[in-house]
C-alpha cells in the first residue's frame, strides 16, 4: 500500500481552512449559547433590544450547521489526502470551490439572522417566513458542501482503480461513507428550500404545505446527527488505537458498523415528529423501530473501543480483570478528551432511546430534556473528540507541535468541559422532565408554581452555561497557539493498524451499489406512503408570518 | 467474516434487549392503545373560527362524565385561557392553529402535541387529581413564544 505519512502541504491549507472557519463558529455561538443561559437565568436582559431568539438562531445555525459541517469536511479532506495520496490540482481546486460556497452561505445565512430578518432558528419551520436570503445562504452551503463530497469520491475512485483488487484504506472509506450519507439526506433540505421555501419566500407562490416541509426537514434532520457523529466514530475506530499505542481491534467490523450507519440512519426522520397530528402512528412505529437499529453498530462500537483498550492494557502485562484500564495514557490530551467524549455517549444514547420511544416522547418532546440530550451527543461526544483530534490535526497541518505545557491545557480544558457540561445537561434533563420547555425565553408562566419550580434549574444551566464558555475560551488559545504560535516541528498524523489475529478484510463493504440501493429500498418502505397520503390529504396551504 | 466469541454474546444481549424493548412499546401502543397523538383530521388554517367546533372553543359535554375540550391557539394565545374541569372527567382536547406551528403541553402530565395549521391534534385523558395545571406553548412561534399559556383548573364536582 502507498501508504503516505503526511498530509501534502496544498491539502493541508484546504482542510486548515475549514478547520479555522469552524473555530470561529465555535466562538460566536458559545458567546450566543452563555446570553441564553444567563437570559434563562431570569436574571439578565439582553442589551440594545436584542432578542433571545435572534441569538438563538444565531447559536443553532452556527454550532450545529457551520462548526460541524466545516470542521468535518477539513478533517475528512486532511484524513483522506494522508490515507490514499494528495488531491490532484483540479480536485484541490474544486475543493476550494466547495470552501468558498460554503463560506459565502454562511456570511449570507449570519447576515439575515443578525440583521433579524431570520429569527426562526435552525430548524426554519414554515410557515414562519424567513427573509429568502436566508435560505439563500443555506443553499450555498450546502451546494459548497456537496462539492466536497464529490472531491472525495472522484480521489476515491481514482485510488482504486489505480489499486485494483485492494480494498480502500479505512478512513478514506469511512469518509466516503460519510459523505454519502450527507448526500443522500441533504437531498430532503435541499428540496424543501428550493421548491417550496424559496419560492414561497419570494413570494412566487402564496402557500406552503408545512407538513410535507416538516417532513423533508427531519428527513435530513436525523442523518445530520449521524453526519456529526460518523467523524467523531472514524477517530475512535481508525486513529485512537495508534494514540495510545495499540492496535484496531478489527478492520471489518469497523467498516461493517458504518454500512449500518448508512442503512439505518435515514428512514427515521418520524421520531422527531412523533407527536404530530398528521402522520399515522403505525408509520410512526415503523420509523421507530428502524431508528432503534442503530443500536446495533453503536453496541458494535463500544466493544470495538473497549477491546482495543483491553488488549492494549494486556499487551502492556495489566493484571486483573479492570488493570489494563490503568495502563492507559490519561496524561495525554488527544486520548483524553475523546475517550471523556465516550464515556458521555452511554448517558446521551440512553436519553436518545427515550427520545425515540412512541410514548415516552411525550413526556419529553420539545422540552429542554431533548437539548439537554444533544449538548451530551454533539456538544459532549462529537465536540470533545474533535477537539481531541485537533490537538494532533492541527500541528499536523500548521508543521508545528503541541507543547507539554499546551496539552495540559488540553487536559484541563476537558475536565472544564466535563463539570460545565454536567450542570448545565444535567440540569436541562431534570428541568425537562418537569416540563420546562426549550427554545424558549425566561418566563414565569403568568407566576405559575409549575414554571417556578425550574428556576434553580435554570440558574444552574447559567453556572454550566458560564463553565463551559470557559472551555472554550481555553481550547480557543489552544488552537490558536497550535494554528499560529507553537514551536515549529513535525506531528504525526496518527493512523492505526489493524491487529494481527484480525481477519482480512472482504471487499464487498465496497459495494457502494449494494448498500445505497439497500438504503434506498428502507428509504421508500419508510417514506412512500405516508408522504403519499400528506399530499393526497393535505389541508390548504399556509401563508407566512414573520412573528418576531 | 468472524466476529470474536465475546462479541457475539454482548451483541445477542444487545439486541435481544432491543427486541423486548421494542415489543413493549409495540404492545403499549397497538394494543393497550397508548398511541402519540395523531388526529389525521384536517382543517381551513384560515376559517378556523367559522368550522366546527372551534366556532365554539371551550369545555364541552358529551356524555357522562366525558367532555370535549376544543382549544384554538394563535399567535401568543390559546382560547379559551382558563378552564375548569370536574375531577374524574374524561376530557378529549381538540386544538387546532389559525396562524404558525404552536405546541400544546401540559405540565405535569403526558399531554403533549404539536399543533400545525391546517391539522386537528387531539389527546384524550382523565383528570383524577384536583389543582391547577399550566398549558404551554413548547414550539417556537415567534418573539411572544414564552408567554403563550393557558390554566386548566381541575375542580371537585
Amino acid at each position: 500500500m502507498n501508504d503516505v505519512l503526511k498530509v501534502d502541504r496544498r491539502d493541508a491549507k484546504l482542510a486548515l481552512a475549514h478547520i479555522y472557519i469552524a473555530f470561529i463558529a465555535l466562538a460566536l455561538g458559545g458567546l450566543a449559547g452563555l446570553l441564553q443561559t444567563l437570559v434563562r437565568s431570569g436574571k439578565f436582559n439582553l442589551p440594545a433590544n436584542i432578542s433571545y431568539y435572534t441569538i438563538l438562531t444565531t447559536h443553532g445555525v452556527l454550532l450545529g450547521l457551520v462548526l460541524t459541517t466545516f470542521f468535518i469536511i477539513g478533517f475528512q479532506f486532511a484524513a483522506v489526502s494522508r490515507t490514499t495520496g494528495a488531491f490532484s490540482d483540479r480536485n484541490r481546486f474544486w475543493g476550494w470551490i466547495g470552501f468558498w460556497l460554503m463560506t459565502i452561505g454562511t456570511a449570507v445565512t449570519a447576515f439575515f439572522i443578525l440583521i433579524g430578518e431570520a429569527s426562526v432558528l435552525y430548524t426554519f419551520y414554515a410557515p414562519l417566513q424567513a427573509h429568502p436570503g436566508f435560505y439563500l445562504g443555506l443553499t450555498l452551503v450546502v451546494v459548497g458542501s456537496w462539492i466536497s463530497g464529490f472531491v472525495l469520491f472522484v480521489h476515491y475512485a481514482r485510488w482504486k482503480k489505480a489499486n485494483p483488487g485492494q480494498v480502500g484504506p479505512l478512513l478514506s472509506f469511512m469518509a466516503v461513507v460519510n459523505m454519502v450519507l450527507w448526500l443522500i439526506c441533504s437531498l430532503g433540505v435541499a428540496a424543501t428550500v428550493l421548491i417550496q421555501l424559496l419560492p414561497w419566500s419570494l413570494g412566487l407562490v402564496d402557500q406552503i404545505n408545512v407538513l410535507v416541509s416538516r417532513t423533508l426537514f427531519w428527513y435530513f434532520g436525523h442523518p445530520l446527527v449521524y453526519f456529526w457523529l460518523l467523524p467523531a466514530y472514524m477517530v475512535w475506530y481508525a486513529i485512537i488505537p495508534k494514540v495510545i499505542g495499540g492496535k484496531m481491534f478489527s478492520d471489518s467490523l469497523a467498516r461493517l458498523s458504518f454500512i449500518l450507519f448508512l442503512l439505518f440512519s435515514i428512514p427515521v426522520g418520524f421520531h422527531h415528529q412523533l407527536m404530530e397530528p398528521g402522520i399515522d402512528p403505525f408509520w410512526k412505529y415503523v420509523q421507530v423501530v428502524l431508528t432503534f437499529m442503530v443500536v446495533i453498530p453503536s453496541l458494535m462500537t463500544a466493544f470495538a473501543m473497549f477491546a482495543t483498550f483491553e488488549m492494549y492494557g494486556r499487551s502492556k502485562g495489566a493484571a486483573g480483570l479492570f488493570g489494563w484500564l490503568r495502563k492507559l495514557p490519561w496524561g495525554d490530551a488527544r486520548f483524553f478528551a475523546p475517550f471523556v467524549g465516550m464515556l458521555f455517549f452511554i448517558p446521551a444514547g440512553a436519553g436518545g432511546l427515550v427520545n425515540a420511544s412512541h410514548q415516552l416522547d411525550q413526556v419529553v418532546h420539545n422540552t429542554i430534556w431533548v437539548t439537554g440530550h444533544f449538548h451530551l451527543t454533539l456538544a459532549t461526544t462529537v465536540v470533545l473528540t474533535f477537539f481531541g483530534a485537533a490537538y494532533w490535526l492541527i500541528p499536523h497541518l500548521s508543521g508545528r507541535i503541541m507543547t507539554r505545557a499546551m496539552n495540559r491545557l488540553a487536559i484541563i480544558q476537558t475536565i472544564v468541559w466535563v463539570v460545565g457540561m454536567s450542570f448545565m445537561s444535567g440540569a436541562m434533563h431534570f428541568a425537562g422532565l418537569l416540563g420546562a420547555p426549550r427554545r424558549s425565553a425566561f418566563s414565569t408562566y403568568a407566576n405559575s408554581p409549575q414554571a417556578l419550580e425550574w428556576i434553580p434549574y435554570q440558574i444552574a444551566q447559567a453556572v454550566g452555561g458560564t463553565i463551559l464558555f470557559i472551555g472554550i475560551i481555553l481550547v480557543l488559545v489552544i488552537v490558536t497557539n497550535l494554528a499560529f504560535f507553537a514551536p515549529k516541528g513535525e506531528t504525526e498524523f496518527p493512523v492505526a493498524e489493524v491487529a494481527e489475529q484480525a481477519e482480512r478484510t472482504p471487499l464487498v463493504f465496497e459495494n457502494w451499489k449494494l448498500w445505497i440501493g439497500i438504503a434506498i429500498i428502507l428509504i421508500l418502505i419508510a417514506y412512500t406512503i405516508p408522504f403519499i397520503d400528506m399530499i393526497q390529504n393535505a389541508p390548504p396551504g399556509s401563508k407566512g408570518y414573520k412573528l418576531w | 467474516m468472524h466476529i470474536h466469541k465475546y462479541e457475539k454474546i454482548w451483541l445477542i444481549f444487545g439486541i435481544g434487549c432491543l427486541f423486548v424493548f421494542l415489543t413493549v412499546l409495540g404492545v403499549s401502543a397497538f394494543a393497550k392503545g397508548n398511541q402519540p397523538p395523531s388526529c389525521l383530521t384536517t382543517i381551513d388554517p384560515e376559517k378556523v373560527d367559522q368550522t366546527p367546533p372551534f366556532d365554539k372553543p371551550g369545555l364541552a359535554k358529551t356524555g357522562n362524565n366525558e367532555y370535549q375540550l376544543n382549544m384554538v391557539a394563535s399567535a401568543f394565545a390559546y382560547t379559551p385561557a382558563q378552564v375548569e374541569i370536574p375531577k374524574g372527567a374524561k376530557v378529549t382536547i381538540n386544538i387546532t392553529t389559525k396562524d404558525v406551528i404552536h405546541g400544546f403541553e401540559v405540565v405535569g402530565t403526558n399531554i403533549n402535541m404539536m399543533v400545525e395549521p391546517g391539522y386537528v391534534n387531539s389527546f384524550t385523558k382523565t383528570f383524577d387529581k384536583t389543582g391547577e395545571y399550566t398549558i404551554l406553548c413548547n414550539e417556537y412561534c415567534g418573539a411572544g413564544h414564552h408567554m403563550m399559556t393557558a390554566r386548566i383548573k381541575v375542580v371537585d364536582k
